[in-house]
């Protein structure tokens, strides 16, 4: 995997601005700073703050300078630094190795790095050096990097009211307003499809991973259809969550690979691509089969399939076929409406899921 | 089997948030409950009664209600019985 980092987290006195505000200090933001978080957020990099301070007039500076924004659970306390790095990235469910520490102070460095193996840590007096270092220069800048930081805080808004909320689970997702859009895979998903199929294992019909190139040839090939699914709801975007590559004879639909991010585990998505898909191919007088290899991970999505109403053919082997008979097409679920790009309608349809909603997507 | 039943009413209480329901209610034609939770049943099911669900048993029908449930469970637990012991505890059908 690769090394670089996906998180940043700094440190506040003496590191975002001059001055130290427990001992009074009128602090000044620096000037250097404010241009790094800027561009750290442009390029993708999530960030955070973990500062030994009394928790209000800390924020409340950091709302003053106006970067309060930037930052995904801030954590300010008088514990050791290394308990705030950990916790951060066990909420943004990053590895240590992907997040950085910018701190002033020797000690604090050292104390959080030993405390959280893995973690590498930056000199705040040298900001000006860290623009360079190859391990915060993302591979991939997509041309909207802060979406990444806006898809957290969506989650964290929506987490908030889902805890809050008395209504019943179904209730819950009903009330989200879910939409799923499918789309074919652009150039520009190419290293999102990669990610999914190689951080993907639980949710994976086939635990297969694809290189960027494979999944290049997929999408160009004439024979294969590569579908990706984003999410959003009335919180924001999930970003792109799910992929289909569809293998297409003139008689049989073969999915060949479904997958969902493990993000949205508790939202259902997996079913409701394999809903459409089954809508679509008896639309197109096609026989729809799955292929699936089973691993100690990806049990979910044999019985979503089963769910899905798709049976093993007998004889099927190593890689299990499985075939809906597309006899009976089960109830769309209703809980989410579906998007189908129009590039795609004139071979897959509408899925015919809220067939009212094909063209105003978001009415409820 | 008292506690089976009061286990599954109570998987079923907390996705409904409620236990305004009756133990033969079908939840998902009452729209109460989406193919979702049918996944997270089966789960449960499988790790709380430690009996497998076969790709055969994947069937809305054994999950439907929390009396379809429990009759699955005895269902599946006496199939086991009945295969790793059979002499001892002679067949029932």
């Amino acid at each position: 995997m690769s090394d670089k980092i996906k998180c940043v987290i700094w440190d506040l006195d003496n590191t975002l601005w001059d001055g130290i505000i427990a001992e009074g200090d009128s602090v000044e933001f620096r000037h250097e700073a404010r241009r790094l978080v800027e561009e750290f957020d442009r390029r993708g990099i999530l960030q955070s703050v973990a500062s030994k301070n009394d928790r209000e007039p800390a924020l409340d500076t950091v709302a003053r300078f106006g970067v309060a924004e930037y930052f995904l659970y801030p954590q300010v306390g008088w514990w050791p630094k290394s308990e705030s790095v950990a916790r951060i990235a066990k909420y943004l469910d990053i590895h240590l190795s992907a997040v950085c520490l910018i701190d002033d102070d020797p000690f604090e460095r050292d104390e959080a790095a030993s405390g959280c193996p893995g973690l590498r840590t930056f000199d705040s007096r040298r900001l000006e050096e860290l623009d360079l270092v190859d391990a915060l220069i993302p591979s991939v800048i997509t041309p909207d990097g802060s979406q990444r930081r806006l898809m957290y805080q969506s989650e964290i808004r929506r987490k908030e009211a889902e805890e809050a909320s008395n209504t019943t689970n179904a209730q819950f997702l009903n009330d989200l307003g879910m939409v799923l859009s499918i789309t074919n895979v652009s150039e520009g998903d190419l290293d999102r499809a990669e990610e999914l199929t190689v951080r993907t294992h639980q949710l994976n019909t086939t635990g297969r991973s694809y290189s960027r190139e494979e999944l290049e040839g997929f999408s160009k090939s004439p024979d294969h259809r590569l579908l990706v699914a984003s999410l959003e709801d009335r919180y924001g975007t999930y970003g792109k969550v799910g992929l289909i590559l569809l293998h297409c004879d003139p008689d049989t639909w073969t999915i060949q690979l479904l997958l969902t991010s493990c993000r949205v585990i508790s939202r259902g998505i997996g079913g409701i691509l394999l809903h459409w898909l089954a809508v679509a191919a008896k639309t197109r007088g096609v026989r729809l089969q799955g292929e699936f290899v089973p691993n100690d991970r990806n049990r979910i999505m044999w019985i979503t399939y089963h769910f899905a109403n798709f049976r093993a053919v007998p004889g099927s082997t190593d890689a299990v076929i499985l075939e809906n008979d597309l006899k009976q097409l089960l109830p769309p679920p209703d809980f989410i409406s579906l998007r189908v790009a129009d590039s795609l309608r004139s071979e897959f349809g509408e899925g015919i899921i809220h067939d009212d909603l094909a063209d105003s997507p978001t009415t409820c | 089997m008292d506690e089976n039943h009061r286990e599954i009413r109570g998987f079923f209480a907390r996705y409904l948030r409620s236990t305004d329901f009756a133990d033969n209610e079908d939840v998902f034609a009452a729209g109460r409950m989406n193919s979702l939770f049918a996944v997270q049943l089966v789960l449960f099911v499988e790790k709380q009664f430690a009996v497998t669900v076969g790709s055969e048993d994947l069937d809305m029908r054994n999950f439907r209600s929390v009396d379809a449930v429990g009759d699955f469970v005895r269902r599946k637990r006496g199939a086991l019985v009945a295969t790793t012991a059979p002499t001892s505890q002679g067949h029932s059908h």
